[in-house]
């Protein structure tokens, strides 16, 4: 029997004030859960990757997506598509996860794979028209984030200590870059895309609501009701805009901080075709 | 194979290569150094910023179809992804997506070579390798997309996702693929996990032959720059076949086979998952 989950899993506690559901599934670990939770009208499908001491692959116990974790994802996003529901159901990934796991197995059996799988169901999921939520509760790192999250037509993001965005922890990071962790953390001060914290990911116009003054760690109900209404609109948004990821080069914060993916944009269409 | 009549892919830059895949005098670079689109977070970090920032996007044909490539430079950055050489890539997709969705069918090659997200603009590369990712799973479904994974550096971070994402992946020998390379799975879980310095072992897990003889790549060819460029124009030829990324049954049952605690050397997963078991 698998022991029982960290319980200062922030994915865990707001999956559960969503779904008040356990949300184990029968299949998969109980790293991953998944069920259904009222928003609005609407069904909506929450999934959560969450730590687990007892979990079969010692890499991935503490909230790291896995090879176990990716592929569940990726089965229970499926799953959610071949629900009959009109219009189609909207899905919500819940996402504190620290980073991918990292091991020798992991790379031999293709983690690399597990996660596209799992990127590669949230993305046909909103290429199918349901629309695809992210909220970041905790963590949201790397080769995880990227399976589980990135794909989402809308981010919502709790503004909150330990909200976290990046691609890299923050000691991997200093070592490859030749850093230490303080002059790593002085640079994210300057350069926006650098920093960890939630509300420099928001400056570059990456998240499309940030929910101020809500108890991350403690959630009221007062707190979850505004989380709900936060979705809510966040789904309704979805429904009726492009499939594909383009408002993310819209707001007026990507106008600024992203200028120079958006012209890219511009020129090689201007170049595509020979003059 | 004569080694003398060999002419190495590896060697060649990331425009030696796209000129190579593409048909003789068909190259058309988009984007060049010309247009001078740099990094603009690098020189913020005192760091000289290249002006192609190490992706060349080309136009072109391959046997006479109106073919795309991006390729990106190991040589500058170790081809990590920033947020104009990945929106280099995305957009490349991007524009094809729209052309085959006209019914116009362009044919998307990746020529990957790259450490991952470039560290100096972390979330920013990561925000492009997410719409790479998006990009790759909506043109699939027109044409197949193709991977090259030639080597030194290999493909690594989030894009090896894309690679996985890729409708055909072609390795060499002397590539690598893997999501965590060697010296962060050393840094995080330690040199008793792995040694980043050890490359027999780091070949024997994420080396070309091991993923082609798992089945997690297509085709394995010899670092010849005529061979991989006949591998491309094959992989355009193959009938259509379900991508390995939509395979979640198959891959959750042989995973289910799978005891951590008792794992299967290389060699032995290349009889679990060779390409005739059936996946």
């Amino acid at each position: 029997m698998s022991a029982a989950p960290s319980p200062n899993s922030r994915g865990l506690l707001w999956f559960e004030a969503l779904t008040a559901q356990s949300g184990r599934v029968s299949d998969a670990p109980a790293t991953l859960r998944s069920a259904d939770a009222q928003i609005g009208a609407e069904l909506t499908r929450c999934i959560a990757v969450v730590p687990d001491a007892g979990s079969r692959f010692p890499r991935a116990r503490q909230g790291e997506v896995g090879l176990e974790e990716a592929w569940s994802l990726a089965r229970e996003v499926r799953r959610a598509m071949a629900m009959p529901a009109v219009p189609r159901r909207a899905l919500l990934a819940v996402v504190d996860v620290a980073s991918q796991a990292y091991g020798r197995l992991e790379e031999m059996l293709g983690i690399h794979l597990a996660c596209a799988a799992a990127a590669d169901a949230y993305a046909s999921a909103r290429l199918a028209g349901h629309p695809v939520i992210a909220l970041l509760v905790g963590r949201a790192m790397s080769g995880a984030f990227l399976a589980h999250g990135y794909q989402a037509n809308r981010i919502v993001a709790l503004d909150a200590p330990g909200v976290l965005v990046h691609a890299m922890s923050e000691e991997a990071a200093a070592r490859v870059t030749r850093r230490t962790v303080e002059a790593l953390r002085l640079l994210g001060e300057r350069i926006t895309p650098m920093a960890y914290d939630v509300r420099s990911f928001a400056r570059l116009g990456l998240v499309d609501v940030l929910i101020t003054g809500v108890n991350a760690d403690a959630p009221q109900p007062q707190d979850v009701a505004r989380v709900r209404s936060a979705l809510e609109h966040a789904i309704a948004a979805a429904r009726a805009a492009p499939a594909d990821l383009s408002n993310r080069r819209h707001s007026p914060q990507a106008r600024v901080s992203r200028a120079a993916s958006i012209e890219v944009r511009t020129r090689m269409a201007a170049e595509w075709d020979v003059p | 194979m004569n080694l003398a009549a060999r002419k190495s892919f590896i060697e060649l830059s990331a425009r030696e290569r796209a000129r190579a895949i593409l048909d003789a005098g068909t190259f058309r670079e988009l984007l060049g150094p010309f247009a001078r689109l740099k990094s603009p977070w690098l020189p913020l970090q005192d760091i000289v910023a290249q002006a192609d920032d190490g992706v060349v996007v080309a136009r072109g044909r391959i046997q006479g179809h109106p073919a795309v490539i991006a390729a990106l430079e190991s040589a500058y950055q170790g081809g990590s992804i920033g947020e104009v050489s990945g929106a280099k890539i995305a957009a490349a997709l991007e524009l094809a997506l729209r052309d085959c969705e006209r019914g116009e069918r362009v044919w998307p090659v990746l020529l990957l070579e790259t450490g991952g997200v470039r560290l100096q603009e972390a979330n920013l590369g990561l925000a492009a390798i997410a719409e790479i990712h998006a990009a790759i799973v909506a043109l699939r479904r027109h044409v197949p997309v193709v991977g090259v994974i030639a080597g030194m550096v290999g493909c690594f971070g989030g894009m090896s996702l894309a690679a996985a994402l890729c409708s055909r992946l072609i390795m060499t020998r002397q590539a690598r693929l893997g999501l965590n390379g060697p010296e962060v799975i050393e840094q995080e879980a330690g040199i008793t996990e792995l040694d980043s310095l050890d490359g027999p072992l780091i070949w024997s897990l994420m080396g070309g032959a091991q993923r082609h003889a798992t089945a997690l790549a297509d085709t394995l060819t010899e670092d010849d720059t005529d061979a991989l460029a006949r591998a491309v124009r094959a992989a355009f030829k193959l009938p259509a076949s379900t991508p390995r990324s939509e395979q979640v049954e198959a891959f959750c049952t042989r995973l289910r086979q799978i005891d951590p605690a008792n794992p299967p050397t290389p060699l032995a997963l290349r009889q679990l998952w060779s390409a005739e078991h059936p996946r």
